[in-house]
């Protein structure tokens, strides 16, 4: 009977399908020799590091990519969670994660040797493991070598000149929340107001194209982190390098301060399964030779004094990072994220 | 909901009164599990004390509601237009390539997009082709030489949907022309009336469920789409509900605002039932298939423009995407050696094929559920497990993340307490989240394919079994299920499409070094590097032409017999 004949076949694939299923759980996650990480940086960035890892412990490295909510699903897993390590980049979010109570104190020597104390959390629920300016890439062709302050950006000779990406992304809510540190949030929303009118298109997309919209003409100086240009110039992707080619990177700063520097870091999870392996890492990361490879690789500044950035980087010119505290910054997010809906940054130039 | 208004198959058969609590309690446990993350963001929603509104209301929601409601409007106006003027035009027509575009129409539909968004971005910016090309034939060298329209902008993002959501529209009024267009519109004809006449005056009132119906899945898609205006920076009521979260680490307050969308969604719904109501011209028997109305050949400068504008849509909604990506992925051909991307499409396969056998599985039932019971109750509460397709992604993700993982702990607490040893999470540890997840989004998908697919069926088919002593089961099984069997494959393979594409609920459930094809692409897009990911791009879209051939085959099936042949 041919209709027997189907439903049992079907039966019998959809039951092998659901076993194969059921053996997806991840094993692997609670096996020996494992650290669970759960990131919200790209696992690309970050593969160089934690490689070389690998190789120096033993120890396999897995990785769990949000770059939305990362906190709140380690709140919601609870005690059960596979977590870790908590990687992120931006000072906020590491304050966030120890707020919402997802990390653990850590006192580790090593760790506290390698990393100075203003790139850590004073309780150890956080350590900053790389440095991130946010500076100003600037056209070759159209802007000259003279310096720029945060401040300028508000001067209405760049009117239709500056492009970024949206207000409300990490990097951007970091310097505004310095920027209300320096100057207080009514300065600071004047300033704020005055970048929009200076913006010459709607913010969009990721750091990267802002170079290329310098290249392409559409502006003249944007907003960026310093290591895109190094990924660029370094990369095998030409259309990115020509963006790079045609900016030059200048180190704005604040009156009385510096260079806007952000941190990338990583955090104890409260009730990390592999606690051993996680402070192994951890401890790894903020060593010498982990500095080193992040440095080369990804083209960010070292947290350890005494490594040198790379030579790409080192070629930018000399950074003079702003001393204001990363605690200031974080406490200063929703402030910045109010007034940047308040300002209205994602809608583009005011005309 | 008035079991009397019910089509005819669906209506219990008369005379029994034996009642199935077995089948309602199903039903009820089905509703219950797609309603998991509604109410438990709705929880949420409570707890919080509202202190995010007075800054929303001023600052947020004014500009995030209008940029939504202009991408609505000018989706539903476009997609409606586009895909209407196409199947009318290869319907009534006869000209050159036809046939090859009448099944080409639909291809864009195999484009996610959030990938259609990344595509065209890639290629209207400055370094696109369009632009070089222009700058090449004219000299400019900077963007400011010249005006070109810019894509990331409100019009930009609606631009992107209608182009890949046209054929939702091309698809049910393409139906409807054909199907119902035979008998009606030869009257008209054989009274003389010129097709456009026709087509003014007969066909497309009669075909407004058909069309509304189309117009309605397109802005559920809409409503869902977050990626697309993300990247192309533009606003809406879901970027809202992340920032409000994620920048100002406010729970409630988003739940709040998705609870506004919920609402919102609920209204188009009701706003499509109204449209539909009391419209039901179909005569839906299969056994009608098959005489149609003949085409009118087209010629001269018509023979060509038409074919020509045709062919606009396919090659800018399916061939821009592919364009690019196959571009980018012919320098990485390295990659297709790559486990992560072998994984990645093994873990699509497995996640895609459960969610569909979950979903048809539970189609299945409820549709035997509303068959079998008297009762108004079953009826309604089918028609609620529906609204699960009308849930953006994002909401079901975020909902289901916190549900889930309460019941993992409560049941790793009970197993502690009870049993000495620790099951972990089961659910948000593994894949069965990211099944969940798409079997709540996709249920709608599956039940109505095999639906329409007994309502072509005589209703007295199981009826005679049933009379013969068999159980109600029994009879269904053994007598419809058989020939139900090409419904239940086109749901089957729709769902499985559906939930390849799915992106965001995937991405806040999958577990530990679990990446499918989407999640692997979005982790490319994410750090601005689209190429990256150009072949899992490709594969998403390869996966998802399967069934837009198949539907395309069975549209070909009902309409492209030569004039000559008519019955």
């Amino acid at each position: 009977m041919q209709s027997t004949t189907f439903r049992s076949r079907t039966l019998l694939a959809a039951a092998a399908f659901l076993a194969t299923g059921i053996g997806l759980a991840p094993a692997t996650a609670l096996a020996e020799g494992v650290v669970n990480i759960y990131s919200y940086r790209q696992p690309e960035l970050i593969k160089p590091a934690l490689d070389a890892f690998t190789a120096e412990t033993g120890i396999k490295t897995e990785l769990l990519f949000l770059d939305k909510g990362l906190e709140d699903r380690i709140l919601a897993e609870g005690a059960n969670s596979p977590a870790d390590v908590i990687f992120t980049v931006d000072i906020a979010r590491l304050a966030n994660a120890k707020a919402k109570g997802v990390t653990q104190a850590l006192d580790d020597a090593t760790i506290n040797a390698n990393l100075p104390a203003e790139y850590r959390d004073p309780e150890g629920h956080w350590f900053g493991v790389t440095k991130r300016a946010r500076v100003v890439y600037a056209s070759k062709e159209r802007v000259g070598d003279e310096p720029i302050t945060y401040a300028e950006l508000a001067d209405p000779k760049w009117k239709g000149k500056i492009c970024m990406r949206s207000g409300q992304h990490d990097y951007n809510l970091a310097l505004i929340s310095a920027a209300i540190a320096h100057w207080g949030e009514a300065k600071t929303e004047e300033w704020g107001k005055r970048l929009r009118a200076n913006l010459a298109m709607k913010p969009s997309g990721g750091d990267r194209p802002q170079a290329g919209a310098i290249l392409a003409g559409e502006c003249d100086i944007a907003l960026g982190n310093t290591y895109y240009i190094g990924v660029m110039l370094n990369g095998s992707d030409e259309k990115e390098k020509s963006w790079a080619q045609a900016v030059k990177v200048k180190f704005p700063t604040f009156e009385n301060g510096g260079t806007h520097v952000n941190i990338s870091g990583a955090a104890l999870a409260k009730h990390a399964p592999n606690r051993d392996n996680a402070v192994k890492l951890i401890q790894f990361l903020s060593s010498p030779k982990a500095q080193q490879i992040q440095a080369e690789q990804s083209f960010e500044y070292p947290a350890t004094p005494g490594i040198e950035p790379s030579e790409t980087v080192r070629n930018f010119g000399t950074l003079n990072a702003d001393t204001l505290a990363l605690a200031e910054i974080a406490a200063h997010r929703k402030a910045a994220s109010e007034m940047v809906d308040r300002v209205g940054v994602d809608e583009g130039p005011t005309n | 909901m008035n079991a009397d208004a019910l089509p005819r198959p669906l209506r219990r058969i008369a005379g029994r009164r034996t009642r199935h609590p077995g089948v309602l309690l199903a039903a009820a446990a089905i509703c219950a599990v797609v309603f998991l993350p509604v109410v438990t963001l709705f929880l949420i929603a409570l707890s919080g004390s509202g202190e995010d509104w007075p800054h929303l209301a001023r600052n947020v929601l004014p500009g995030a509601a209008r940029n939504t409601a202009t991408v609505i409007l000018l989706v539903s106006a476009g997609t409606a237009l586009l895909g209407v003027a196409t199947a009318w035009a290869t319907v009534a027509y006869e000209f050159p390539l036809r046939r090859v575009l009448s099944w080409a129409l639909a291809l864009p539909l195999a484009v996610p997009p959030y990938l259609a968004a990344y595509a065209f971005a890639e290629f209207f910016l400055f370094s696109g082709p369009p632009q070089t090309l222009l700058r090449a034939l004219f000299g400019f060298a900077s963007a400011r030489d010249y005006w070109f329209p810019d894509i990331r902008t409100t019009g930009g993002v609606a631009l992107v949907m209608i182009l890949v959501l046209y054929p939702y529209v091309y698809l049910t009024s393409r139906i409807a022309f054909l199907m119902q267009g035979r008998d009606i519109a030869d009257v008209a004809r054989t009274l003389g009336a010129r097709p456009a006449r026709v087509f003014f005056g007969v066909l497309l009132p009669v075909s407004r469920p058909a069309i509304v119906a189309g117009v309605s899945l397109v802005l559920m898609e809409t409503v869902n789409v977050i990626g697309a205006s993300e990247y192309l920076g533009v606003p809406t009521i879901t970027t809202a509900v992340f920032t409000t979260w994620i920048n100002r680490s406010s729970l409630e307050g988003a739940a709040q605002l998705a609870m506004v969308m919920f609402v919102l969604v609920f209204a188009l719904l009701m706003a499509e039932q109204w449209a539909r109501r009391r419209l039901r011209f179909h005569d839906r028997r299969s056994t009608r298939m098959r005489a149609r109305a003949a085409r009118v050949q087209l010629t001269g400068p018509a023979a060509i423009a038409v074919p020509a504008g045709l062919l606009l849509p396919v090659l800018l909604g399916f061939g821009v995407p592919l364009y690019v990506f196959a571009d980018y992925a012919s320098g990485r051909l390295d990659h297709l050696l790559n486990a992560a991307l072998a994984s990645a499409l093994f873990n699509t396969v497995l996640t895609s094929g459960l969610a569909a056998l979950l979903t048809v599985a539970l189609a299945l039932v409820l549709i035997h559920a509303t068959r079998l019971s008297r009762s108004g109750a079953t009826a309604a509460l089918t028609r609620l497990a529906m609204l699960g397709y009308a849930l953006p992604g994002t909401i079901v993700g975020l909902g289901l993340l916190f549900a889930l993982a309460r019941i993992d702990n409560t049941v790793d607490a009970a197993a502690r307490a009870w049993l000495d040893v620790s099951t972990g999470l089961l659910l948000t540890g593994s894949a069965a989240a990211v099944v969940i997840a798409c079997t709540i989004r996709f249920l709608a998908l599956a039940e109505s394919g095999i639906r329409s697919g007994l309502e072509k069926l005589p209703p007295s088919l199981d009826e005679v079994a049933r009379s013969l002593g068999r159980s109600p089961a029994a009879s269904a099984a053994t007598v419809l299920l058989p020939l139900l069997r090409p419904a239940i494959l086109t749901a089957a393979v729709l769902v499985f499409v559906d939930t390849a594409k799915e992106l965001s609920a995937t991405i806040l459930l999958r577990p530990f070094g679990f990446n499918t094809l989407a999640t692997l692409v979005y982790e490319n897009a994410s750090r601005a590097v689209v190429q990256e990911g150009s072949l899992a791009a490709i594969f998403i879209i390869l996966t998802a032409m399967v069934p837009v051939i198949l539907l395309s085959q069975a549209l070909s099936r009902d309409g492209s017999a030569p004039p000559q042949d008519r019955a």
